[in-house]
């Protein structure tokens, strides 16, 4: 599994949109990862996609980033 | 004879609450439409829209408080705008020494940070209390939906904050540590076995935590109103404070009406002068003291009197 969208440099509300634009090339049940900058948008894009109906499995900071992974849900 | 035939009638009922405002120049009015917590149904709109077209001038004006106004209405024309404007179900507002029409967000139906029904407290409050005669001075309640605030309950003479009160299941917790990720507060930092330890001292009750959280673990265990008063702004801005914690949305009206008769009371004889003042004046116990017997689950233990700002004119000896 290499479903990784690099959001990191964009901001509100683009990521989440260019989020669930990435979403619609993936299956549902697949796992995906995002990354994303600190402050807004780690803030808001996971509950975002949560509201969505999308299963949220980890977060994870790396080197001043985040990675979320999430599970597709249709 | 002339002075028959230019008499003008006019239906003195519909001027009761007020909403007729005097423009500059002869004859002409602005009318102040009744439009509770904001909230316009389309149809509404375009009734309104005909009948400012008809009758009024080339634009309307959207007020501070989420009216609709028509500007340059003859006052020839009241009863006519009247019903025509009822034929789209759209009521004139109040103005003068009564409780004026709630101000809300948009609430919790379609805005994500929304924690409670704000458009329908602000409905079942214009219901209820709409053009209640204070006796003083004017009144303004306004509802937000969350600690955001947008409609800045503060400046109000009773303002209400949606809140809710978040507790942690421990075991269904994952470690993800997006609620502390997400708390704008810091009151939640995860501990040594990487579960989040929550401050309740910090917290402002926005929910965050419990809207990120992936698993449900961290649930909501109360909700309601945070309730400040004794606010106002204009020449004399006051910060109303805080009196009342997750008061249940249907306590609304009640608690109103409550802060109402104790302002109709203590401001007797004292002329045209806004809550707030009574409070400084009063002191906060007695108000505190009144509408703890009330709601006893609900009213903090002490406040402080309504925060003057010091608007640096006019404040010199």
């Amino acid at each position: 599994m290499s479903n990784t969208i690099d959001l990191r440099g964009i901001c509100c509300p683009t990521n989440f949109v260019k989020a669930k634009l990435a979403l619609e090339m993936v299956d549902a049940g697949e796992t995906v990862e995002f990354l994303l900058d600190d402050g807004e948008p780690v803030k808001n894009v996971p509950r975002a996609l949560k509201d969505e109906g999308h299963k949220l499995i980890s977060l994870k900071e790396t080197d001043g980033f985040y990675t979320l992974t999430l599970e597709k849900v249709e | 004879m002339a002075a028959d035939k230019n008499k003008t009638t006019i239906n003195m009922g519909n001027l009761k609450a007020g909403g007729f405002i005097k423009e500059r120049g002869k004859d002409l009015f602005t009318v102040r439409l009744r439009v509770p917590g904001g909230r316009m149904q389309v149809s509404r709109l375009r009734k309104i829209a005909e009948v400012a077209e008809k009758y009024g001038g080339e634009f309307v004006h959207l007020s501070v408080r989420q009216s609709i106004e028509l500007i340059n209405i003859n006052f020839k024309d009241f009863d006519a705008v009247v019903t025509e404007l009822e034929e789209g179900e759209q009521k004139v507002a109040s103005c003068g020494a009564r409780v004026r029409v709630p101000v809300a967000c948009g609430g919790c139906e379609y805005n994500p940070n929304g924690l409670v029904d704000t458009q329908r407290s602000a409905m079942e409050v214009d219901r209820e209390l709409f053009g209640a005669e204070t006796g003083h001075h004017k009144f303004k309640v306004a509802f937000s939906g969350c600690p955001f605030d947008c409609p800045k309950a503060a400046i109000n003479d009773v303002g209400f904050v949606g809140a809710i009160r978040p507790e942690l299941e421990r075991k269904e917790c994952i470690s993800c540590g997006l609620c502390a990720k997400s708390c704008a507060e810091g009151a939640i930092a995860m501990d040594q076995e990487s579960k989040p330890l929550y401050s309740p001292g910090k917290c402002t009750y926005c929910g965050d935590c419990v809207k990120v959280c992936p698993t449900g673990a961290w649930k909501t265990v109360q909700k309601g109103y945070t309730v400040r008063i004794g606010g106002k702004w204009g020449r004399r801005p006051l910060i109303g404070t805080l009196y009342a914690t997750f008061l249940p949305e249907e306590k609304v009206v009640e608690l109103i009406a409550a802060v109402l008769a104790w302002y109709r009371e203590k401001a007797e004889g004292l002329g045209r002068i806004r809550l707030g003042d009574i409070i400084i004046r009063e002191g906060t116990e007695s108000l505190l003291e009144h509408l703890r017997c009330k709601f006893p689950d609900n009213i903090v233990g002490k406040t402080m009197p309504p925060q003057v700002v010091d608007n640096q004119t006019g404040m010199g000896g």
